[in-house]
């Protein structure tokens, strides 16, 4: 039981993480309708940044502020010079630029910085943990936990009061529609990049805290896991992002946790399995996007 | 009176396809227009084109007395022209108040919105009682009020509507067409695409008729209503 409990405390670190990056993705896929593959180069921005401010001694809670912050300009400045010239272009090309724009940043990443993965420094108390009657649950765990909720109702209510927010839910809706009524294209779509942004940098900060490196891929295998769960939950809903990256984390986990050490090698092509299942049950997601039902009516 | 909206020479394309062959229309302040024709005709693609959502390939479109060719589809609403698109398309999972929210988009004074608020509020009392529902559930016919309703939020002069009673029950058909005239009296200025042929010209002052994407007929509507050619435009054309 407790070591079932102390999973489903990692699931629910792990699938925050996922969440906040899956979210990332479908606010700029449902605006704009790009998978942004430099999702996860947003990410190692505010990894590297982490590392340059521990290098030069710049205390940890400032320098959680100037990496999200970082990470914000960069997905701002990516869509200015990157995407807004193919902002009408088809899907595909759309699809290329980001992996173009992926890849030039981890070369860059690999020549200026380092190919070789770089030590963050990160605050002794993260790798402490605490003790919960039976369960011992890592410090950097629970700052996951609380922060994942924390960003999730702050999204929630930016999205449902703030005018930016609707007209972000608006412009997902139906674009067209909602520039008639002045909602300009670009305010819509910088939004969305800089919350976009505003997330990666958040879970980069997590999952730096956790791992204390930064390398020049490390946005690849979260950001991988994220277009999973943005798929899972229904491309372009942010619900259902959030739900997905959930859903995935708790997979994951327990996978880890519960199948048999013969078995632990497969264990992502069976977690891959079961996320084709959901998909054949539920062929748009567990909450399918607002547009996509538009466009069925 | 002096012309609000001039159309010269207007054309709209899709890849190859002509949808708008060059038409010339004006609307002066105060008036309502039908814009009529059989289906595939090209009145949507014409009032699209008027803000901005279809691409006019050539002429020009002159509102208020400014050249607004070309202009993108967020400037209109400030400028004092929306468009109530074909199929409604409110935001469904928005709620009614945060559709009329939207409306009032291009308006910062919260006064002014307060107004634009009430008065929409005013029209259409059974979008106040459900403001807290999602559009996408609301009837067609409330749909439409509030299609219209967000297109009023931002005080326009001259509110384009392409075919506001599609779809709806008669009873709805006939609040529309009313609606249509009491609007006119608190000085909207109303270009009105219609399948109501009948019905559209009973309200109009004057018409154009769109066959193939070209004016086949345009007079006062009592013209029109004992015209050949709109006879021949719905039925030849096509
Ligand atoms: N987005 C588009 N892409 C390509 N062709 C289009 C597009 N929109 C309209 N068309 C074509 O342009 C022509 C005119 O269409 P339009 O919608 O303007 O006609 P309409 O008079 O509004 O018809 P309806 O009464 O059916 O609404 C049609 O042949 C139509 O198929
Ligand atoms: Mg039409």
């Amino acid at each position: 039981m407790d070591l079932f409990l102390q999973q489903t405390v990692n699931a629910f670190a792990l699938g925050g993480t996922y969440a906040l990056l899956a979210l990332g993705l479908a606010m700029v896929f449902s605006t704009m309708g790009l998978i942004n593959f430099a999702h996860g180069e947003l990410m190692t921005i505010a990894g590297y940044i982490l590392m340059a401010c521990g290098l030069a001694g710049v205390p940890f809670a400032f320098s959680i502020l100037l990496a999200i912050a970082a990470a914000v300009l960069a997905a701002i400045v990516m869509e200015r010079i990157a995407f807004r010239p193919v902002r009408n272009a088809s899907g595909a090309t759309m699809l290329v630029t980001s992996f173009a724009v992926s890849m030039i940043l981890q070369v860059l990443f690999q020549n200026f910085i380092s190919a070789r993965s770089q030590a963050v420094l990160v605050p002794e108390i993260l790798s402490e943990s605490v003790r919960f009657g039976g369960l011992v649950i890592g410090v950097n765990k629970i700052a996951a936990i609380v922060t994942t909720i924390v960003m999730l109702i702050f999204l929630d209510r930016f999205m449902k009061h703030h005018r930016i927010g609707i007209a972000m839910r608006a412009a997902a809706e139906d674009f067209s529609v909602a520039r008639l009524m002045g909602i300009r294209a670009n305010t819509v779509i910088a939004g969305a990049f800089a919350l976009s942004g505003f997330l990666a940098g958040v879970a980069a900060v997590l999952w730096v805290s956790q791992r204390a490196s930064v390398d020049p891929l490390m946005g690849f295998t979260p950001v991988l896991k994220a277009f999973i769960a943005a798929i899972l939950g229904g491309l372009g809903s942010l619900r259902g992002a959030v739900a997905g990256g959930f859903l995935l984390g708790f997979i994951e986990i327990y996978l880890a946790a519960y199948l048999p050490s013969g078995m632990q090698e497969f264990r992502d092509p069976i977690a891959l399995c079961l996320v084709v299942l959901v998909l054949i049950f539920r062929p748009n997601g567990l909450i399918p996007s607002p547009a996509l039902k538009a466009e069925k009516v | 009176m002096s012309a609000l909206l001039t159309v010269q020479s207007l054309q709209v394309q899709y890849g190859a396809v002509n949808a708008v062959r060059g038409i010339d229309l004006e609307v002066r302040e105060g008036e309502i227009i039908a814009l009529l024709g059989a289906n595939g005709a090209g009145k949507s693609s014409t009032l699209n084109a008027l803000v901005g959502l279809a691409p006019a390939s050539a002429g020009k479109i002159t509102f208020k007395g400014q050249d607004v060719t070309g202009s993108a589809p967020e400037r209109f609403a400030s400028l004092g022209m929306t468009l109530s698109p074909e199929g409604r398309r409110v935001f469904g999972t928005l709620s009614v108040q945060e559709n009329l929210l939207m409306g009032a988009y291009s308006m910062r004074d919260k006064g002014e919105i307060k107004t634009a608020w009430e008065r929409v509020f005013d029209l259409f009392p059974i979008l106040r009682e459900r403001r807290e529902q999602f559009a996408g559930t609301l009837s067609g016919g409330q749909q439409q009020m509030l299609a219209v309703g967000r297109a009023l939020m931002s005080n326009p002069r001259l509110l384009l509507l392409d075919e506001p009673s599609l779809g709806l029950a008669p009873k709805i058909v006939e609040q529309v067409f009313e609606l249509i005239s009491v609007l006119r009296k608190q000085g909207v200025t109303l270009m009105v695409v219609e399948q109501n042929v009948s019905m559209a010209l009973e309200i109009a002052d004057r018409g154009y008729v769109m066959a193939s994407g070209r004016i086949a007929a345009s007079g006062t509507a009592a013209e029109l209503r004992n015209s050949d050619t709109l006879q021949a435009a719905y039925l030849g054309a096509d």
